[in-house]
């Protein structure tokens, strides 16, 4: 079965995706797999200045879960486009996942990328949950997510811009129809679930945020819901993530309606896992008789 | 054997036994294929593990031959509990040798700090041809016949202080400051213990201008650099990953937490 995913002028040779931050810069999985043959890598955070993060404990395991308040800690774009991209192998597919705290500074870090040849699609970070400033608040908010929207399309030239959804909304459908009439060419859903984890015997946070984004398994079930949802409400590619870790699972979201999907959790449990998903997908998918996956998008009977 | 064949594998389980007591296990899984250096380390994934225990555990490597990879560990909570029930025949998801290690210095004497499981790298050590400039001081808490510690001094010049009470840590901590001191500009330390012996054995290098090296034991999630969750925080102020630039760190390089 051929593998391809059609996202608009994107093309990935197939739908698995490594979701930013879980996957490096790609530098740090070279030997553990083959980057090309990986459908696209999205990288860690960058903004325009460097940023060192938050203070320690920064994760913690939850059950089926885990939690992080990392806050985006990255080298800033100037080291990242002099000291990381010229290192990741050409054939690899590159998304730059952008994060800024104004919608001047994401149209001055879009205009960045735009020119950059190694990078073939932007994602605008507008929901996480670990940052004081930016972050989910543009998000949450459906004026603040279009003028983000609009400020990085404006300058963001000929690449796709994908915007990366908070599931911490009262109706997520809201604030996608939001983004995509401000110009988004597609959405990715969900980031991590706000949450929490306390020690009853130090009485503290296990995370010295306090508070931090759930991912993993456990979120699979609010993911698979909310892209369902947005999928009906968009008429935009939709690229599905929480808590994949099989074949199954990433079927599962295409059936809902995903082009395509990002792994996170599921590099930190073994290395080379996106790699071996991409295979099992393929085994999965021809053992089923599907055909495309334009085929089978989107075909849950309900 | 290769030296830098990190790749993932599945290695199989064979032995996983308490050392007597039941909160110190020794895991011995096949051979790698590859070796290492004292201080690396391996992350582990049983292949039995479900999705209620999303992370591997990072590991000092113990010792790593043809015979197998040795793997001394305590148990502590819900990864290191399922562990310990390994059993022969198991497959688990190993990755590594990962990280920066111990270095030695030919010239000058070296001094092995260990506290508790913390011994479990300097095994691998004391095999090494030479051992005439190491020598070892080993803090523990259990009986000594639970650790490794006979392996290292038939090998090395050790001494063991046992720690039951708050006054034996006071004794301790004593006799650590005082070989530190004696020490200073003369040879070096290798610290790997709990962090409260770090950071006393930071404090006392810092403080007698000893050379050091300890060890860090931060929570991690990946081990290859990518999850940023293991940060250490170098005296300039920079979050660093402690499974790339660590476990192993210069005691004048990085500060440690309150």
């Amino acid at each position: 079965m051929d593998q391809t995913v059609n996202l608009g002028s994107l093309t990935l040779a197939n739908p698995i995706i490594t979701a930013s931050g879980t996957f490096g810069y790609g530098l740090e999985f070279m030997r553990y797999g083959d980057l090309s043959k990986l459908g696209a890598l999205c990288l860690k955070g960058i903004s325009l200045a460097p940023r060192e993060g938050n203070p320690m404990p920064r994760i913690a395991e939850t059950p089926c879960g885990m939690l992080n308040a990392i806050g985006l800690q990255n080298v800033g774009v100037e080291k990242f486009l002099k000291e990381k991209l010229p290192y990741i192998p050409a054939g690899a597919t590159l998304i730059a996942n952008l994060y800024a705290q104004t919608p001047e500074d994401f149209g001055e870090l879009a205009a960045i990328f735009a020119g950059q040849d190694k990078i073939s699609a932007l994602e605008i970070n507008i929901s996480c949950p670990n940052v004081r400033e930016g972050g989910v608040q543009f998000g949450q908010d459906p004026l603040m997510a279009a003028e983000v929207v609009g400020a990085v399309k404006k300058r963001a030239g000929a690449k796709p811009v994908i915007v990366k959804l908070s599931p911490n909304v009262t109706d997520v459908r809201v604030i996608a129809r939001a983004a995509v009439d401000a110009g988004a060419d597609m959405l990715s859903l969900i980031n991590t679930l706000s949450g929490m984890a306390v020690d009853i015997r130090t009485r503290k946070s296990r995370l010295a945020n306090v508070v931090g984004g759930l991912s993993g398994p456990a979120i699979k079930p609010v993911a698979l819901r909310m892209v369902h949802q947005v999928a009906q409400a968009v008429n935009v590619p939709v690229i599905g993530m929480g808590g994949i870790t099989c074949a199954e699972d990433v079927l599962e979201f295409i059936l809902v309606g995903a082009h395509a999907v990002q792994v996170g959790t599921l590099n930190f449990m073994r290395p080379d896992n996106a790699f071996r998903l991409v295979e099992e997908v393929r085994a999965l998918a021809e053992s089923l008789g599907i055909g495309s996956w334009d085929e089978y998008r989107g075909t849950l009977k309900v | 054997m290769n030296m830098n064949n990190n790749v993932c594998q599945d290695l199989t389980v064979l032995s996983c036994r308490p050392t007597g007591d039941p909160s110190l296990v020794n895991l011995v899984l096949s051979s790698p294929g590859w070796t290492c250096r004292p201080g690396q380390f391996v992350m582990l994934r049983p292949s039995g593990w479900g999705p209620e225990l999303i992370w591997p555990r990072p590991f000092s490597v113990c010792d790593v031959s043809e015979d197998g990879l040795r793997i001394l560990f305590q148990v502590v909570g819900r990864g290191t509990r399922r562990l310990a029930a390994l059993a022969p025949g198991d497959t688990v998801a190993v990755w590594g040798p990962l990280g920066r290690w111990f270095r030695i210095d030919e010239d000058r004497p070296n001094l092995i700090l260990a506290g508790g499981v913390g011994i479990a790298p300097f095994v691998m050590l004391a095999r090494r041809d030479r051992t005439d400039n190491l020598s070892m001081l080993f803090g523990h808490r259990l009986g000594l016949e639970h650790y490794p510690y006979g392996e290292i001094a038939a090998r090395i010049e050790s001494e063991a202080m046992q720690q039951k009470t708050p006054a034996d840590i006071a004794d301790f901590e004593k006799v650590l400051a005082g070989r530190i001191e004696a020490l200073a500009g003369k040879g070096q330390v290798l610290a790997c213990g709990p962090e409260p012996m770090l950071k006393v054995v930071r404090k006392y290098c810092l403080q007698f201008g000893t050379d050091g090296q300890i060890s860090l034991e931060n929570r991690m999630s990946c081990g290859v650099g990518a999850c940023l969750g293991c940060v250490a925080k170098t005296i300039s102020g920079d979050f660093v990953q402690s499974c790339v630039h660590g476990p192993v760190f210069d005691v004048r390089d990085i500060e440690l937490g309150a």
